[in-house]
């Protein structure tokens, strides 16, 4: 550069000396392109009435996660007892909502349990369950996928073998495997879930980045100097961003889905409430022959609903990652 | 025409890939002892860039022209041979001089809807080098070389996505993108052949003004004749991963020795029904580049093949004695201006057998 200044040839030249009151404020112009690109995805996203009405009822089951404790009206794992005698119920209560003069919503469960509470609490446990279930899968999966893509070769063998392996494990004996070991909690089948779940995001992030990677923008910033980090995070990362928050919203579903089915064949954590754990009782009660369906139908409905709201929305990402389908 | 005025040296450079890649295949490979099969992409490709100077590399899809222009701004490790820029070796060059040859060495993609990152703003796309090399006043820069590419004014393309331009636009932001950092020299692969036929001349006017007011040198890298012919002070044209003939642009278009370059010129198609040229049409396929043919790698499809020496010996690129211009050729048509005698070699070579041209062409590990 020091010869084109000699021979005065550079347009760049009386730039060189001072800087200049000029530069824009970098962090202002960031914010404000962030703003832009997500004022624009979530007018994509809210464009079709599905997956308004799949937010509408995600937020509703978020408030009442939220508020619990002040929905509920009772403590979701206390017996309840009958009348003044204090007699513990026989069988179960009718639901006051059909007209029985029992003063539970939703009647009770054989074991003595508010069934009302007990949905209002286990609102809890799969909102959990499938947000931290979804960010860490999101998150090691993209992580994993773009470093196996990027650096190819040994890395991209290993890792690639690795969840090549994480493949061969069936879900339900892996889970009962780490639960038995762990032991039955629900943080321990989150953890479960992540290690089984976060593979499938890893293999399709690192299908991207490696097309990616190809791509004459990533060789012009390696021409222009740029670091394996600066590309990474950059120019990869941007690009297979949609996609993460794509499986990171199918990964809410699929993780609510999965702990439901885990606490229903038994190994659900005896002391938290999840719409799993409730199913399970019922099964166990066998309340399907004796047609207390207000026991298991409630729960089955809240999984249902959040479930599809789920994959609606990630539907409705789908076509912003994805403008074909629109 | 001094030595000290040559920018960047370019001797004996060789790009080979692997074929066969994944770590089964290599493992049965090592199993049964064989030997990995290579890609020879740029097979030994020797010229000078000097200062100021526009070099074109010509020939057909897959003659390695791309590759030797990727090696040129290090998008490739060379297999062997080496670079030689402001006569230091890059191979031997400390992080500081790479840092400083990164600057200097800027490179301008074929397509401009692939070459420009979707997410970015034409303002990050244009401020990203600088950013990486810690150049001060980015704004005022990224303003003037958006501005020399004659997107004006420059404030209105700073927030917008490379899907908002149209085609010309965008292969003007990768110029500017390339201008920005100030470079020394430039590679210009295919630069204008995804564009519209209307957006050529624009932009190739802008390419011509870069060189001019830059003081660049320039490689271009095109398989257009005509558009090289405008554009270069001097041609090469390669053919299977060497060139086969170099030399100053009016000298090879009008005056082409090695049949390749003359069947090259002539599939050009002249826009003047009344003029007869003689067609030279070439028979067959571009040969084998995994298994490398002995001798000239032409020999197959050369209307003027002369038997043995063109099959077993290489010709090499040199100054050739009955052709009187300053003009390079790798053809056994003509006789060698440095005393080089290929038939002293066939001899040779038919007593020592064909082993001596394996061990010569075993690339190292890539």
């Amino acid at each position: 550069m020091a010869q084109e200044e000699q021979t005065g040839r550079s347009i760049f030249t009386d730039l060189d000396d001072g800087t200049s009151d000029e530069e824009i404020n970098k962090w202002q112009r960031t914010f404000r392109l962030w703003r832009e690109t997500l004022r624009d995805h979530w007018g994509k996203l809210t464009d079709e009435l599905s997956v308004k009405l799949s937010l509408i009822t995600v937020a509703a089951f978020v408030l009442i996660g939220i508020f619990a404790p002040f929905i509920a009206t009772h403590e979701p794992l206390t017996r309840q007892y009958q009348g003044e005698a204090e007699i513990l119920i026989d069988k179960w209560a009718e639901p006051s909502i059909l007209g029985a003069d029992s003063g539970y919503i939703l009647g009770t469960t054989a074991e003595g349990f508010d069934i009302f509470s007990q949905l209002v609490y286990g609102t809890r446990a799969a909102l959990m369950v499938g947000l931290i279930a979804a960010v860490f899968t999101a998150g090691i999966g993209t992580l994993v996928g773009l470093v196996a893509g990027y650096y190819g070769g040994k890395v991209d063998d290993a890792l690639m073998r690795l969840v090549d392996f994480l493949y061969g494990m069936p879900l339900l004996p892996t889970v009962i495997v780490l639960v038995a070991v762990l032991g039955p909690n629900l943080w321990n089948i989150i953890f479960a879930l992540i290690i089984l779940q976060w593979r499938s995001t890893a293999r399709v992030i690192r299908s991207q980045s490696l097309s990616l990677r190809e791509r004459p923008f990533v060789k012009a910033a390696e021409v222009a100097g740029a670091g394996d980090w600066h590309i990474i995070s950059r120019h990869l990362a941007p690009n297979v961003l949609p996609l993460t928050f794509l499986y990171g919203s199918f990964g809410i579903a699929w993780a609510i889905l999965a702990e439901a089915g885990v606490s229903f064949i038994g190994l659900g954590d005896p002391n938290t409430v999840s719409w799993g754990t409730m199913l399970q009782a019922s099964r166990a009660y066998s309340a399907l022959q004796f047609g207390a369906w207000w026991w298991f139908v409630p729960p089955g409905i809240c999984i249902g609903l959040l479930v599809i709201s789920g994959f609606l929305i990630g539907r409705g990402y789908e076509e912003i990652t994805n403008p074909k389908l629109q | 025409m001094s030595d000290d005025d040559v920018l960047l040296e370019v001797d004996n450079l060789k790009k080979h890939f692997k074929v066969n890649e994944g770590w089964i295949a290599s493992l049965l490979q090592s199993v049964s002892g064989g030997e990995p099969d290579y890609v020879h992409a740029v097979d030994g490709v020797s010229f000078e860039l000097r200062e100021g100077e526009t070099l074109g590399l010509a020939g057909e899809s897959g003659c390695g022209k791309t590759t030797t222009g990727m090696s040129l701004v290090k998008l490739h490790e060379p297999t062997a041979g080496d670079i030689e820029y402001d006569d230091k070796r890059l191979s031997e060059a400390s992080d500081a001089e790479l840092k400083e040859f990164r600057q200097n060495a800027q490179m301008i993609f074929q397509d401009p809807f692939e070459s420009l990152n979707p997410r970015m703003t034409v303002y990050d796309i244009v401020a990203e080098p600088l950013r990486i090399h810690d150049i001060r006043n980015e704004t005022a820069r990224v303003q003037r070389a958006l501005e020399f590419a004659e997107l004006e004014p420059a404030e209105q393309y700073f927030d917008q996505y490379p899907h908002e331009l149209s085609g010309g636009q965008r292969q003007r932001v990768a110029i500017a993108r390339a201008l920005v950092l100030d470079p020394d020299f430039i590679v210009a692969d295919e630069p204008v052949s995804m564009l519209d036929v209307s957006l050529r001349a624009g932009v190739l006017s802008l390419l011509d003004r870069m060189t001019e007011e830059f003081g660049l040198s320039v490689v271009y890298i095109s398989h257009d004749l005509s558009l090289l012919r405008h554009m270069c002070d001097r041609l090469a044209i390669m053919y299977m991963g060497k060139i086969v003939e170099k030399g100053p642009t009016d000298q090879i278009i009008e005056n082409p020795q090695h049949p390749y370059t003359q069947a090259l010129i002539n599939a050009v198609p002249v826009p003047d029904p009344d003029v007869g040229r003689e067609r030279v049409e070439l028979q067959g396929e571009v040969g084998d580049v995994i298994d490398i043919p002995t001798g000239c790698r032409f020999k197959d499809r050369c209307p003027k093949h002369m038997g043995e020496v063109c099959d077993k010996v290489v010709p090499p690129l040199e100054q050739k004695a009955d052709v009187d211009a300053d003009q390079d050729i790798a053809c056994h048509l003509f006789e060698s201006a440095e005393g080089y005698d290929p038939y002293e070699e066939l001899e040779g070579r038919s007593a020592a057998s064909d082993a001596s041209d394996d061990t010569e062409s075993a690339p190292a590990d890539d």
